[in-house]
């Protein structure tokens, strides 16, 4: 489904990823997890095309996603974005059916917000949010809307770039259910970015680890708990004593 | 010494290719107006924000600077004893050239800078990207509503500023120079030839263009963060302003020349 080979990508001096190779199939759920700034939100955009990697390979179902129409491509896909990106010049239900009142999908205005409030609802925002400004919100609810919006058409692929940070334990509960829905219920592929391990428990298929520029340790979530890879095991655990440098 | 030189040298080769990144960004700007889709209603909000919201600013601006321009041709023709020439040198002035200029100059300040910070803090809170992920091409959602009200605006915002100096100055004659009103405006239109006045709005086309685009521009390849915004806000303003004067000067060749 989502096949990456050995993907390059450094911003000046700085080489965020230096040659990652990874695999998801069709209707799994990818939980990526890795130390803050090591390019997990950066792997997503470069499968998005948002960002040229330097050299490599990304391949989305079996064809290669720089010679695929962009509009296609695009329209097959969901992102959650790690800050929510939502459109603070539109008010919350138009940000969420965004895709529903342009292009391709267009919905009659009505349809599309109703759509919208059931997307809402099903991230835990009442209807009374619908009218508000992305600014009205908190940083929190901004989160669920963007995640909202990221579904909205129920697309066949879907990023969530860390849905649950910024989330009560609570709400982190009923996103990480609603993630797993996705997958189970709508056969979706999804790839998430999350440093939250309650979320890898329930979200994740396979678990895959960024470090250093590489996949350092993939496999399913049944074994990242008790993996014998030292990096794998500190990063899970949260200790501060292990392979991975922390500055002090 | 040669340092010197070759910072001289690196800083004029930058110049130059940031102009050309400039020139193909309005020549795609251009494309973008004929691709569909087209957002009308982006398209609507951004004529009444550049063009109906900036009428206050040019219509102060044009007055006060057609009144004044009265008092100095006044003062000036009077030294050889040509102060009748006033709504002649008034209308020339106000149509030809500090019209389209300070309408140029005025959208550079209010609507410049504007797009540039708005569109410059879409992209660092990543709303440019998201737009792209919801299949939404930001040159034609963004840019070319901007642009085609930039290209409306302009020439209208000309028209009003040509008005309004004339008038200014026409108030200020009446008032305190002693014309007659009527004797005055007669003067004007008899002075004011068909060229005079294309050339105006003509040069409100172009600058409304230019304004309109040097925000888009530097607000999609502004840097990251809040400084980024104000690096990006800054330069659009700067680039816009001496573009505008820069076209001005060509455009005022091109057409009285001859
Ligand atoms: N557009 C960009 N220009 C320059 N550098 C960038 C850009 N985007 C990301 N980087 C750099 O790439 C590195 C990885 O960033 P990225 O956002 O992918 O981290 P991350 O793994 O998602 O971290 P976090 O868990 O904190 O979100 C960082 O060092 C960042 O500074
Ligand atoms: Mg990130």
């Amino acid at each position: 489904m989502i096949r990456l080979v050995d993907v390059h990508k450094s911003f000046g001096s700085n080489h965020v990823l230096s040659g990652v190779n990874l695999e998801v199939a069709q209707g799994q759920s990818m939980v990526i997890i890795g130390g803050s700034g090591t390019g997990k939100s950066v792997l997503l955009k470069c499968i998005l095309g948002l960002i040229t990697p330097d050299t490599g390979e990304i391949y989305v179902d079996g064809s290669d996603v720089t010679t695929t129409p962009r509009e296609a491509f695009l329209a097959q896909f969901g992102m959650l974005f790690q800050g929510g990106a939502l459109f603070d010049s539109l008010p919350v239900w138009q940000n969420v059916a965004f895709r529903l009142l342009r292009g391709q999908l267009k919905k009659s205005k009505q349809e599309a917000r109703e759509i919208a409030i059931e997307k809402l609802r099903r991230v835990g925002l009442g209807p009374n949010v619908a009218d508000l400004l992305p600014a009205e919100l908190s940083g929190g609810m901004q989160k669920r809307v963007g995640l909202a919006r990221a579904i909205a058409t129920n697309p066949k692929i879907i990023f969530f770039d860390e849905p649950t940070t910024g989330l009560d334990p609570i709400m982190a509960g009923v996103i990480n259910d609603l993630i797993r829905e996705i997958v189970v219920d709508m056969g979706a592929t999804t790839m998430t970015i999350t440093h939250d391990m309650t979320s890898v428990n329930t979200i994740a298929d396979q678990v895959a680890m960024l470090h250093g520029g590489k996949v350092r340790w993939v496999g399913p979530r049944s074994q990242v708990f008790d993996s014998d890879d030292a990096y794998v095991r500190q990063f899970v655990s949260g200790s501060p004593e292990g392979p991975i440098e922390t500055l002090r | 010494m040669i340092k010197a030189i070759t910072t001289l040298g690196r800083l004029s080769l930058g110049a130059i290719a940031a102009l050309g990144r400039i020139t193909l960004f309005m020549g795609l700007s251009c494309l973008s107006l004929f691709r569909p889709p087209f957002y009308v209603r982006e398209m609507g909000a951004a004529l009444l924000n550049i063009g109906f919201l900036s009428l206050p600013v040019v219509g102060l601006t044009s007055l006060f600077t057609g009144a004044a321009l009265a008092l100095q041709i006044y003062a000036g023709g009077a030294r050889f004893n040509a102060e009748d020439v006033v709504p002649q040198i008034v209308a020339i002035g106000m149509v030809r050239e500090l019209g389209p200029v300070l309408v140029g100059l005025m959208i550079a300040a209010r609507v410049t800078s504007s797009i540039a910070a708005e569109v410059a803090t879409m992209k660092v809170t990543e709303q440019i990207d998201a737009l792209v992920t919801l299949s939404t091409d930001p040159m034609r959602y963004l840019v070319a509503p901007r642009f085609l009200a930039g290209l409306l605006s302009g020439p209208a915002l000309v028209a009003v500023a040509d008005i309004l100096g004339i008038l200014g100055g026409l108030m200020v004659a009446t008032q305190a120079l002693g014309f007659n009103a009527a004797t005055y405006l007669q003067n004007t239109a008899d002075f004011l030839t068909f060229p005079d006045v294309v050339s105006s709005l003509a040069k409100g086309v172009v600058f409304g263009g230019i304004a309109t685009v040097m925000g888009c521009y530097y607000g999609l390849n502004a840097g990251r963060g809040a400084q980024g915004v104000g690096a990006a806000t800054k330069a659009s303003v700067v680039a816009a302003a001496v573009l505008i004067l820069a076209a001005n000067f060509l455009l005022t060749a091109g057409f009285f020349s001859s």
